[in-house]
């Protein structure tokens, strides 16, 4: 086998082993996902070749399961780089065992968040009229504009911490692999210098990925906003969506944490305490969601204008209720029942509440986009908006590719930043010293 | 530059939807079977809906198409400029460039933007009918009532031919020509000798959803006692 470990095992060799072998269960998965991509890979030719009328929408709900998915998409990207950033920033240190896999959340799934909007396009042929034709004025261009830089900035800001790990791999693997490596690498020998270098960059990466990150979802909701529709046409949405974000992308970051950990025996390092850390930022952005919830709905109800007041029935009590009292419950009852109360703070409890925000979230944007377009000003036929099979498979196999290629990254990369470990044990041993010196004339002197 | 407009009368209107028919010929609108309009796939320029006008007891029902805004909210938000405000003043499509996203149908008031969700069909005996002066619109993209544009073309042709201006006489879209009742004028709003411009103006006229700052071209006379 090309790809053993040449160098002697260290303290991080459970980090590496995952990487370099795939165990049956993952060959397992890998398939079952693989199908359900190629299914949806059926689906969209299906879709390619009858047009949008393979999907549930009509006129006036012209979006649906697609634009929700993409919302949720994007929102979940936030779990990444604005998490990883700010707690660089804050310096806080059990940050570094969670912020790579953090960081894969965001590359990844924003692909998935464009892929949805030219899922969603009715001449996806057409597609790049928007770099040849491009109107500023619309907010869809503001979108593409700041979801690619800020793809640029988080794949940077991804690859970055990567190096030294990287060169790691180089260094312990052959065949294949060491050549892959050795070119991801560039160069890297861990001298003093690099080090210097890498850690300037990194934080100045942090610093500028933050207003990128705020702007980005600022800017997904800006689409929604800047129209005169009713209960789109709000000031709030900006920091809403930005609080939901960051909301749904901890329950995103916590959940592959818990599956990570679970899958490659990495308990050493995912400890509780970076589940209670996450829990408890967690807790904090549920009550904010709580509070903007409330503010948008308490608002929109006292006016009492006509127009307004019909979408709002339409989620509270009409035909959307029962998907907006389950957005309140996943979205605030069970997560802040389970997490304001020590006693159910484990990693069990914590994960129950992750999956149910991430369920809340996904109805959140699904509530913001359907009951407004199903609701329109003017008195045209309206119909029930149920998604085709084509949109639920499509859904399905952006999951599945979501979480295939984060599998993939695991078989390439370690999924916990070891040289940021590393440098932690070092700055502790460092600390550590003056103590021992001090102590070590006083056992001689005895003996 | 003329500002297309035009004024539809309510007291007039008999609701008979000619003007529906002329339009769905003179455009090629696509046909739609009474289950495809249930599933909100209609494809219709121009359509009548009940609307509630101030001071009326119960809803009208009202021709809807494109009120062709001044300000119109559609065209701001394409992406890539397919929907924009005309020199005439007519809010235009650019089908070869639409790319089908539906921002422009979900930023309309009106709702009167319609998407090919499917490639249009016709039935058998009416496939050869078509309008050879309109273009059929592919699956994928949005359209709406033009105000009949290529007839504008065509007078545009027609005045440059013969030496002259396009008069109020050379062009009228599709339903003005067709309605039995006489319920709809058409003409310049800027020509302040224009019978449209003096109705628009008059105590009767109403512009649907004014409030909203869209500055619609398309305005309502209320039904008188």
């Amino acid at each position: 086998m090309a790809d053993v470990v040449t160098k002697p095992v260290d303290e991080y060799e459970p980090i590496i082993r995952p990487i370099l072998e795939v165990g049956p269960k993952f060959k397992r998965w890998a398939t079952g996902l693989g199908a359900v991509v190629l299914w949806s890979a059926f689906a969209y030719t299906w879709q390619l070749y009858h047009g949008l009328g393979a999907t549930g929408l009509g006129r006036p709900i012209y979006w649906g399961l697609y634009i929700t998915n993409f919302v949720f998409f994007i929102g979940v990207s936030h779990a990444g780089t604005l998490i990883s950033a700010i707690l660089r920033l804050v310096g806080a240190e059990w940050r570094r065992p969670i912020t790579r896999m953090a960081e894969v959340i965001t590359v990844l799934v924003l692909f998935f968040g464009v892929g949805n909007v030219l899922l969603d396009l009715g001449r996806v042929d057409r597609a790049m009229n928007v770099v040849l034709h491009p109107h500023f004025r619309s907010p869809l261009l503001w979108d593409i504009s700041s979801i690619t830089v800020y793809l640029t900035a988080s794949s940077l800001y991804l690859y970055l911490p990567l190096i030294p790990d990287i060169a790691r791999l180089r260094d312990c693997t052959g065949g294949w692999r060491h050549a892959f490596y050795r070119r991801l690498a560039i160069g890297w020998t861990g001298a003093a210098h690099q080090k210097h270098r890498l850690e300037r960059i990194i934080s100045v990466m942090a610093i500028i990925v933050i207003p990128i990150a705020v702007s980005v979802h600022t800017v997904v909701s800006w689409v929604f906003a800047m129209t005169i529709q009713p209960m789109w046409h709000s000031t709030i949405f900006g920091p809403y969506f930005v609080v939901g974000a960051i909301f749904s992308g901890i329950a995103a970051l916590i959940i592959a944490m818990a599956i990570v950990r679970d899958a490659y025996g990495l308990e050493k390092y995912l400890q509780p305490i970076h589940f209670i850390n996450l829990a408890l930022l967690m807790l904090v952005m549920a009550c904010l969601w709580f509070y903007f919830t409330f503010a948008e709905h308490l608002t929109t109800w006292y006016a009492q204008e006509p127009i307004e007041t019909a979408v709002f029935n339409a989620k509270l009590f009409g035909r959307y209720a029962p998907f907006f009292w389950t957005m309140v419950a996943t979205c605030f009852v069970i997560p802040f029942g389970i997490l304001a109360n020590r006693r159910t703070r484990t990693i069990k409890w914590i994960v129950v509440a992750s999956i149910s925000v991430s369920i809340g979230m996904w109805l959140e944007r699904f509530q913001i986009v359907v009951p407004t377009l199903s609701n329109p000003r003017a008195p045209v036929h309206t119909f029930v908006y149920w998604p085709s099979w084509v949109e639920w498979s499509m859904m399905a196999g952006f999951f599945a590719a979501f979480t295939l290629l984060y599998m993939g990254f695991t078989k390439l990369f370690p999924v916990i930043s070891i040289w940021e470990l590393e440098d932690e044990a070092a700055e502790a041993a460092a600390a550590a010293v003056p103590r021992a010196e001090v102590q070590r004339p006083l056992v001689a002197t005895e003996g | 530059m003329a500002r297309w407009g035009l004024v539809i009368d309510l007291d007039r209107c008999t609701g008979c939807q000619a003007c529906v028919v002329a339009c769905k010929h003179e455009n090629n609108v696509p046909f739609s079977t009474p289950e495809t309009a249930n599933s909100g796939r209609l494809m219709t320029w121009i359509q009548l809906v009940p609307v509630e006008i101030p001071g009326n007891r119960e809803a009208t029902a009202t021709p809807l198409m494109c009120q062709q805004c001044d300000r119109p909210p559609c065209t701001d938000v394409c992406p890539v400029s397919a929907t924009y405000l005309n020199p005439d003043g007519i809010v235009g499509q650019i089908y070869p460039r639409c790319i089908g996203c539906r921002y422009c149908t979900n930023a309309c008031p009106y709702a009167v933007k319609v998407f090919n969700w499917v490639p249009p069909e016709w039935p058998e005996s009416m496939a050869d009918m078509k309008n050879p002066d309109v273009s059929v619109r592919p699956k994928g993209v949005v359209e709406k009532c033009t105000f009949c544009h290529h007839r504008l073309q065509q007078a545009r042709e027609r005045a440059r031919a013969s030496g002259h201006d396009v008069g109020p006489d050379d062009y009228t879209p599709a339903c003005v020509q067709t309605c039995p009742a006489e319920a709809m004028v058409f003409g310049d709003l800027d020509d302040s000798n224009a019978e449209v411009s003096a109705l628009a103006n008059g105590p009767r006229a109403y512009r649907w959803m004014e409030e909203l700052g869209t500055k619609p071209k398309v305005v309502y006379l209320r039904e008188g006692e």
